[in-house]
């Protein structure tokens, strides 16, 4: 069984981008979203924003202070979401943190209405069309009533594999994870970066018997970097930060989003060793 | 010999993936070293906080307190530790346990600062590398304490983002350590974050309760009625309780910040307070499941409190589970309460409090009669730190309890 997800990744290398949903506001990311695909993005990762957001650099923490402050919810999330899968047919991963996936829908009955846990949310990201999900505060220690949710409406539930990361953790992973591997590129948080580290090269050998598509994040800016990680074995690249600084600059925000991704998916292809016969995946 | 990660529901570890080996090989080292003392650690523990540290720190007798309440009033004297606060105890325990794992830098998060004094204190003793993170609001509101850290010659890392308190600066220290996390140990300030550390924070303090309660039968004969302790995270609290947890007569009762009203701003997104224990929701922050401030989608408010170290949207989730089971009762005062207790311990007691103590010592003042014949108070650390924020926030209500200032300015 392949998810959609998975399908995304089948005939050449992924390019995975992140927005923050709602930055600057909900119209305009459905405007850098079409960009984005357009300039070839083959799975979008929509940021629903959290307040606390542990796991962000400076760039994508300004972000979702700048959507929260326009006022985005998990509702209009939801929203924004449905009106997206309308325009664009790349599957839409929603990356956020455990709180507001485990609050979603105790608000008025509560503890009472029996809709406890993570299944309410889930199942609202499902009805409004999101395929998959990264919640990077949840390890694998603490998934199971996440993944038990994502199992019963078709998610996936997307796993960050870190350079810390032992086998022995990577095993039970790797045995739950579903569309794609998140490979995290470097230790720390998220963040443009002018170079790719050695650990990603680690990491990707230790995944290389990995049936699932293995996309690298963390620090990916340019299409040389794009290049490198695809030739080193990955089947997709992630890149969040080199897109939210263009966002955060508003100037020909859309047309340099498209630009960018253009520039990183060319890199991404570039770094294919033998594309053109389609070999066994 | 294991240790669970969870309190009931309350617990757990919610953290990215980079720190879970980190925070495994910690729960490792935690039993080892903690609870089955492996290369006498514990010994070692007690014995540096003897010789350095000023322990046993006194159980006092209040006379007039006792006076004035007509009940028996003992102060445990934390704000006699060296440092000036119970957080030293748990500030050394982490500092040694990260010398025993081979970590070389520390970094640490503080609100008052006095988590922070206490770390760096710890680390010029022991002689490791150590950076703080401060919110800018704490850093303006606590220049005695950001001096006392530069002096033991931790770097400072002021942190602008949001309200500039508690809750940005651990955010801050977790990205530190996430990004740094081979060589380094987090020496979080609280029974807070993820698992070991609310249980090894809890097992650090304890040397308080387990101190009192030896102290209060020699000096009162008995177990007391209460036990009365402040909670922003919930160390002292914790510290002061976790002994008596299995003496069912006695009354465990944690006093949280008030601050200026009870409500939730939710335009703002603010509470004008920073009791999470009494008001909170559950919800999933900074690694642990626990009571929260937090609004109906899960967004975490920022909270208030004239005094820095109660001034947290979360508390420690092993208190969250004793409320719930009704074996301690969360309370909560205001900003003005704690004010005027703090000038009255001062006058009547020669004991200049901290704001965070001075919550649990309004409490006594507001509710003696819920506490029973014999009470123990935890001070858990002197105020000096606070005086800036006393005089002025005094001055702003025209207190009463307060002394006039005026004679400081020059002209008599
Ligand atoms: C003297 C004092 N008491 C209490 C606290 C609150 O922390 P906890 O609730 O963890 O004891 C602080 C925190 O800075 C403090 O400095």
């Amino acid at each position: 069984m392949s998810s959609e997800i998975e399908a995304a990744f089948a005939d050449e290398p992924a390019l995975v981008s992140y927005v923050a949903a709602g930055d600057p506001d909900a119209e305009s990311t459905k405007e850098y979203v079409r960009a984005l695909v357009r300039g070839g993005t083959d799975v979008v990762e929509l940021g629903l924003p959290f307040s606390e957001p542990v796991a962000e650099g400076p760039t994508i923490q300004q972000a979702i202070r700048r959507a929260l402050d326009a006022g985005m919810t998990p509702d209009r999330y939801f929203d924004l979401v449905a009106e997206l899968r309308e325009e664009v047919d790349v599957p839409l991963v929603c990356m956020t943190y455990y709180n507001l996936i485990y609050q979603y829908g105790s608000g008025e009955g509560g503890a009472d209405d029996g809709r406890e846990g993570p299944e309410p949310f889930v199942a609202a990201a499902a009805e409004a069309g999101i395929s998959g999900l990264i919640v990077p505060d949840l390890p694998v220690d603490e998934s199971d009533p996440l993944k038990e949710a994502c199992e019963t409406h078709g998610l996936d539930l997307i796993f960050i594999v870190a350079p810390t990361t032992t086998d022995e953790r990577l095993g039970r992973m790797l045995s739950r994870a579903s569309g794609f591997v998140y490979v995290q590129g470097r230790l720390g948080t998220t963040g443009a970066r002018s170079d790719v580290s050695d650990d990603t090269h680690g990491s990707l050998d230790r995944l290389a018997e990995t049936d699932l598509p293995k996309a690298v994040g963390f620090g990916i800016s340019e299409g040389d970097h794009a290049r490198e990680i695809v030739a080193g074995g990955a089947d997709g690249i992630i890149v969040g930060s080199a897109f939210v600084d263009i966002v955060a600059e508003q100037e020909d925000t859309a047309d340099r989003l498209e630009a960018k991704a253009r520039e990183l998916k060319a890199g991404a292809l570039d770094g294919a060793p033998d594309l053109p016969e389609p070999e066994s995946k | 010999m294991s240790s669970e990660s969870k309190f009931g529901e309350y617990g757990g570890q919610y953290v990215p993936e980079a720190l879970m080996p980190a925070i495994e090989e910690l729960t490792d080292a935690y039993e080892r070293y903690v609870l089955d003392n492996e290369d006498g650690f514990m010994d070692e523990f007690r014995e540096r906080l003897r010789d350095f540290g000023g322990r046993p720190t006194p159980l006092q007798r209040a006379d007039r307190l006792s006076e004035r309440y007509d009940r028996e009033v003992y102060l445990k004297r934390e704000d006699l530790l060296h440092g000036g606060a119970h957080k030293l105890n748990n500030a050394l325990g982490q500092v040694l346990l990260a010398k025993y794992m081979g970590k070389e830098r520390i970094v640490a998060e503080t609100g008052a600062g006095q988590h922070g004094t206490a770390t760096a204190m710890a680390c010029a003793y022991l002689d490791v590398d150590c950076e703080i993170y401060m919110g800018r609001t704490d850093i303006n509101r606590q220049r005695p304490n950001v001096f006392r850290m530069r002096i033991h010659d931790a770097a400072v890392n002021p942190v602008d983002i949001g309200s500039g308190t508690l809750k940005e600066a651990i955010n801050e220290t977790m990205r530190d350590w996430a990004t740094n996390v081979e060589d380094t140990h987090y020496v979080i300030g609280s029974v807070v974050g993820p698992h070991p550390f609310p249980r090894m924070v809890r097992d650090f303090q304890s040397v308080i309760s387990e101190e009192a309660r030896e102290q209060i039968r020699e000096k009162a004969g008995r177990l007391p009625d209460s036990v009365v302790a402040c909670a922003g995270g919930g160390s002292n609290t914790m510290g002061a309780f976790h002994e008596f947890v299995g003496d069912d007569e006695v009354d465990l009762v944690a006093v949280e910040a008030g601050g200026s009203a009870l409500t939730i701003d939710e335009e703002e997104g603010l509470a004008p307070h920073s009791a999470s224990l009494s008001t909170g929701d559950d919800g999933v922050l900074h690694g642990a499941r626990t009571k929260l401030l937090q609004n109906p989608d899960g967004q975490i408010l920022e909270s208030h409190s004239v005094s820095a170290g109660l001034d947290y949207s979360g508390v420690g989730p092993e208190l969250a589970y004793l409320a719930d089971e009704g074996r301690v009762t969360p309370v909560n005062v205001g900003d003005d309460a704690a004010l005027e207790a703090f000038h009255r311990l001062s006058k009547t007691e020669g004991i200049i409090p901290a704001l965070e103590s001075s919550h649990a010592l309004a409490y006594l003042e507001e509710h003696p009669d819920e506490l029973g014949d014999l009470v123990v108070v935890n001070v858990s650390g002197r105020g000096d730190k606070d005086l800036d924020t006393v005089i002025e926030e005094s001055e702003k209500r025209d207190l009463d309890a307060a002394p006039s200032m005026e004679v400081f300015e020059g002209e008599q």
